[in-house]
């Protein structure tokens, strides 16, 4: 069994862009992200040039995001088409995912402390929402190497990874209405007014994390498939 | 027709199983209100009423989660679970049927400690009481099935309380939103919806958690 599923992963289907391509397109994304949040843009009235973490905090935020969704559909593919590959897709989007999930907390955390004068804030809903879901997928990695590798860890990951799907909009609902009746809602902010070059610089920081998140998930995901072809090796040769 | 019958059996056994034993629920029992004697001395003497409210939901989790900890427990020494799962039946039914006899338990060590609640702490409102029943559903059905997952690897006992408790959350904000504010209507409302969502995706892949 074990030889047929490592087999599976040699196979794979190759990919459209190239690495090297991604890893490129990153890079200069990244950096026309970074020109343009802390040259081009104006500085924020209200207040003033700590309000440029925004670009990054709110582009990471919605980058986990796309990672947990990711790793949940193929979460799902695993379970409907019974695809090896696709339960290690899955692992390591929402390891991505979680990286990105710690770099919204600590982005999070550096904008209260200089707006407010406070490291943590329970009245943030997107600080509290990914703490919550820090823990949780935190578990998921205790629960997937708890577990032998084989179909029964395959499955408990996706289960549990389409849990996380189903938690983030019903945590959401849950933290938005803790705030009306355990916390006093100290703190309202206005929404910041898009236009001109703050939507621009914001729209390709946005992209470039997308990218970036890619770039990181393949390359992660080619690795692990290194590692499962050189296992494969060893057991050949052995 | 025969799935209700399956799950009424399989929740007899465990019910049936309990009573000649006695292991979950009186360690439940005595668990809950030994908590009950903690906070009370957590608690200053001047802290409000809503306090104790807080930590009523407090106790509901860790109780649940020491009852959901054993759920599976004769399954797995008794090898039974093979058995079930070659049993010409849905294998959701044993989900359900696991999570009766478990809210069975939860409810049964609940209709003790609400009252001492409100003898050591202050009288509880209906829609508390509601809301303690709201939540028992999401907690049965969510801790049952991660019970089964968590029985099933090495760190097992370890393992189930990080599982659950990130999922609990919702279930805690939405029961002490119950209990402290005049107009519950939002937050029971929030926790039937919580029911509903996660026990519909416990049913449709319960299946996959015990077999390969």
């Amino acid at each position: 069994m074990s030889r047929e599923r490592a087999e599976f992963a040699d196979v794979g289907r190759t990919y459209r862009i190239p690495l090297s391509t991604l890893a490129a397109a990153s890079a200069g994304l990244v950096t026309l992200a970074l020109v343009l949040v802390f040259f081009v843009a104006p500085n924020d009235a209200d207040q003033g040039f700590s309000q440029r973490i925004f670009y990054f905090h709110v582009s990471i935020a919605i980058t986990a995001y796309a990672c947990f969704g990711l790793g949940a559909w193929k979460a799902l593919m695993h379970l409907w088409k019974r695809d090896p590959r696709a339960d290690l897709e899955s692992y390591v989007a929402i390891h991505q995912g979680v990286i990105f999930g710690i770099l919204v907390l600590v982005t999070g955390s550096i904008w209260a402390k200089i707006s407010w004068g406070h490291w943590w804030l329970w009245s943030e809903d997107q600080l509290v929402l990914f703490l919550v879901l820090f823990l949780f997928y935190a578990a998921y990695f205790m629960l997937r190497f708890s577990v032998d590798p084989g179909p029964q860890r395959e499955n408990f990951s996706a289960v549990y990874a389409l849990f996380g799907v189903v938690l983030i909009p019903v945590s959401f609902m849950a933290i938005r209405l803790a705030k009306q009746a355990i916390h006093p809602v100290v703190f309202t902010r206005h929404g910041p007014n898009f236009g001109g070059w703050i939507l621009v610089a914001y729209i390709v920081s946005q992209v470039a994390l997308l990218v970036l998140a890619y770039t990181l998930y393949r390359v992660e995901l080619a690795g692990k498939l290194v590692d499962a072809r050189l296992r494969r090796l060893r057991e050949v040769t052995a | 027709m025969t799935y209700f019958r399956d799950v009424g059996a399989l929740a007899r056994k465990d019910l049936l199983l309990e009573l000649r034993a006695r292991d979950t629920l009186p360690a439940m029992l005595l668990f809950v209100v030994a908590t009950f004697v903690v906070f009370h001395f957590a608690l200053p003497a001047s802290s409000s009423e809503l306090a104790a409210s807080g930590l009523l939901w407090v106790a509901i989790v860790f109780t649940a989660l020491l009852g959901l900890g054993r759920a599976f427990v004769p399954e797995r020494e008794q090898r039974m679970l093979d058995g079930l799962v070659l049993a010409p039946c849905d294998r959701s039914a044993i989900w359900l049927g696991k999570g009766i006899a478990t809210l069975a338990f939860l409810a049964a060590a609940e209709v003790v400690a609400l009252p001492v609640f409100a003898l050591f702490f202050h009288s509880l409102s209906a829609a508390t009481i509601a809301a303690v029943v709201l939540a028992d559903l999401g907690i049965c059905a969510v801790g049952t099935f991660l019970g089964a997952m968590a029985v099933a690897t090495r760190a097992r006992d370890l393992l189930l309380p990080l599982l659950f408790l990130p999922l609990a959350i919702p279930i805690v904000i939405g029961g002490v939103g119950a209990s402290i504010v005049d107009a519950p209507g939002r937050y029971l409302g929030f926790l039937a919806l919580y029911d509903a969502l996660f026990a519909l995706v416990c049913w449709a892949t319960f299946e996959y958690v015990v077999t390969e």
